[in-house]
């Protein structure tokens, strides 16, 4: 290596420093705040767990943990609807003819794409005029329909990867078509069910702009709607929020990194198994 | 001789029309064997095509809650709010009302600003990991934040401003604009950039072109569909996005997202629905430009 390569390798790692300091410093200011439970670096108070203790305080408990629990029936009950939903749909969809499989995909799509501000009004002109009951049903609703597509975006390929074969031979040899759809086509696209599962649980937990425009008066926070409420009040911050987001930064994080460990242990086992199968 | 020529020739003949009488039965047999066989086949084939039942309710279903909340939207942009009867004054009362237009205007540029410094800051990190051995699990520490919500990480940066003591106005916003949508940026370039098979720089290069050069005419059109995505997958949030411009703001500055959301507070849903319909149409046609750069690069690469 000459001293040019070497000046462009120092120069780019350099860069991709610069960027992650960008993305990544707010985020530590924030866990570095939780411990001193004050908005500056001065740590008045010394190192502290004030700011955790907080978060179980009698007083503040009530709201944040009705928001928390919020947060994760509207995501279970949604990710669960929506998975079932279209994992059924996808294969159907499958099965439809190009051109009309055109059509289904693009509305199917339409979420996706769609600003979530414009799906979100769109949602509360649709329930206000039909008169749908305020609160959960609404936000069930709205959640399970921003969340489906994803699944069927999951799915749809790897049904596209499965030799139709198989299913005949299933056929063939005398399995009923509902149980060759169980034993031979549920197991193949599992894989795909359970990302869409994942994507769909984590977009309805993430959510905020579909929850905002469709709780209306119904007095229903999950925990970004109560963020924003919160931030816009005029007490202001309260003190529990700098703990309650490192908590969550840090589980997302760590799931994050979980996950994707995984996929590179995998994928450099493959790549092991196939230099073996190469050398012999 | 002659004669003799043409007897064989004709004995020659009657043979042949008497075998191709013969394969014409056995076509016909072979025809009704082909019909029951056909038959057993549309039989399974009908069972097969049963499992289209399965798309049915899902279609339903995205007709009742996709397909008319959508049309609603264009429904209510022609609707008064106070006599509910068809009308246009929806589109009259956005277009008089100053404060909408610089709304839009403040919007577009946000838009544009934030769009442009993704590319420039996103391009060089989608690059330079695309090259590095390790790039693939580098790149995850790009792209995790995208997986914290975005409230939180604009209260952070809230906080980082307030620890600098800078002021919050257009620069606190875009820089926000900016932290928030740089994932989305970095994500499709950095996809369409590994795709890229390593033998067109090289034979660019071998061919006299310096690596700049290779870089400009082969590397960075084999990109345009992950910019093209990257670039509405920043755009179309940024200028419709709501609550970031209200906590970096420092409340000079409204988006057209937080327009819509006023609008809508304010039981204006008339002329929310008339901004809502720019937004889908804006999205609509970047979905369809999109599409035709996928097609044409599909079919460039396949040359």
């Amino acid at each position: 290596m000459n001293k040019k390569e070497i000046l462009k390798k120092s120069l780019s790692v350099f860069y991709l420093v610069l960027v992650l300091l960008f993305l990544y410093l707010p985020i530590i200011l924030v866990i570095v705040y939780s411990f001193s439970n004050n908005s500056n670096f001065t740590f008045s108070k010394g190192f502290t767990l004030d700011g955790y203790r907080a978060i179980f305080a009698p007083a503040n408990r009530n709201d944040l943990f009705r928001a928390l629990k919020n947060t994760f029936v509207l995501a279970i009950i949604a990710s669960v609807v929506s998975t079932i939903l279209g994992s059924i749909a996808a294969i159907g969809i499958n099965q439809l003819k190009p051109k009309t499989k055109m059509v289904v995909d693009g509305v199917n799509q339409m979420p996706v794409i769609n600003s979530e501000t414009v799906m979100a009004v769109s949602f509360m002109l649709f329930f206000a005029a039909f008169k749908f009951p305020q609160g959960w049903t609404r936000l069930i609703l709205g959640h399970i329909t921003f969340c489906t597509p994803y699944v069927i975006l999951s799915v749809l390929p790897r049904l596209a990867s499965m030799d139709n074969q198989i299913y005949e031979a299933a056929l063939d040899l005398g399995a009923s078509p509902i149980k060759a759809l169980f034993k031979v086509v549920l197991p193949y696209i599992l894989p795909g069910i359970i990302s869409g599962f994942a994507m769909a649980f984590t977009i309805s937990i993430d959510d905020f702009i579909i929850t905002q425009f469709n709780k209306g008066s119904s007095g229903i926070d999950t925990l970004s709607t109560y963020l924003y409420s919160s931030l816009k009040g005029q007490d202001g911050m309260k003190p529990y929020w700098f703990p309650v987001s490192s908590i969550i930064i840090m589980l997302v994080i760590t799931v994050v990194l979980i996950v994707n460990a995984r996929k590179v242990i995998v994928e450099s086992k493959k790549k092991k198994a196939k230099a073996v199968e190469l050398k012999r | 001789m002659d004669i003799k020529a043409e007897k064989i020739d004709s004995e020659g003949k009657n043979k042949n029309i008497i075998y191709k009488r013969k394969t014409k039965m056995e076509k016909n047999i072979e025809i009704k064997k082909d019909n029951i066989f056909k038959k057993g086949v549309d039989k399974i084939k009908n069972i097969k095509l049963n499992r289209k039942v399965f798309a049915y309710p899902y279609i339903l279903f995205m007709l009742l809650f996709i397909v008319i909340p959508l049309v609603m939207i264009i429904a209510y942009a022609f609707i008064s709010d106070k006599t509910s009867s068809f009308t246009f004054e929806n589109f009259a009362i956005l277009a008089k009302d100053n404060v909408s237009l610089r709304v839009l205007w403040q919007s577009l540029l946000i838009g544009i600003l934030t769009t442009l410094s993704c590319f420039v800051i996103g391009y060089p990190v989608a690059y330079v990991t695309s090259k590095m051995k390790s790039g693939g699990i580098i790149i995850i520490f790009f792209l995790l934040p995208m997986w914290v919500n975005f409230l939180l990480r604009t209260l952070a940066l809230k906080e980082l401003f307030n620890a600098l003591n800078l002021s919050l106005g257009f620069g606190s916003l875009l820089v926000g604009m900016i932290y928030n949508h740089l994932p989305f940026m970095i994500l499709p370039i950095h996809t369409s950039l590994i795709s890229i098979d390593k033998s067109y720089s090289e034979a660019a290069k071998d061919l006299g072109a310096s690596g700049f050069l290779a870089f400009i005419k082969v590397i960075l059109p084999l990109t345009l569909p992950g910019i093209i995505s990257g670039i509405i997958m920043v755009f179309i949030p940024t200028i419709s996005s709501f609550a970031i411009s209200e906590m970096l703001g420092g409340g000079e500055i409204l988006l057209f997202g937080d327009s819509i959301h006023l609008k809508t507070l304010h039981n204006q849903s008339g002329v929310a629905s008339v901004m809502s319909l720019i937004m889908l149409i804006l999205v609509l046609i970047s979905n369809v430009f999109i599409s035709k750069v996928n097609k044409t690069s599909n079919s460039a690469s396949l040359l």
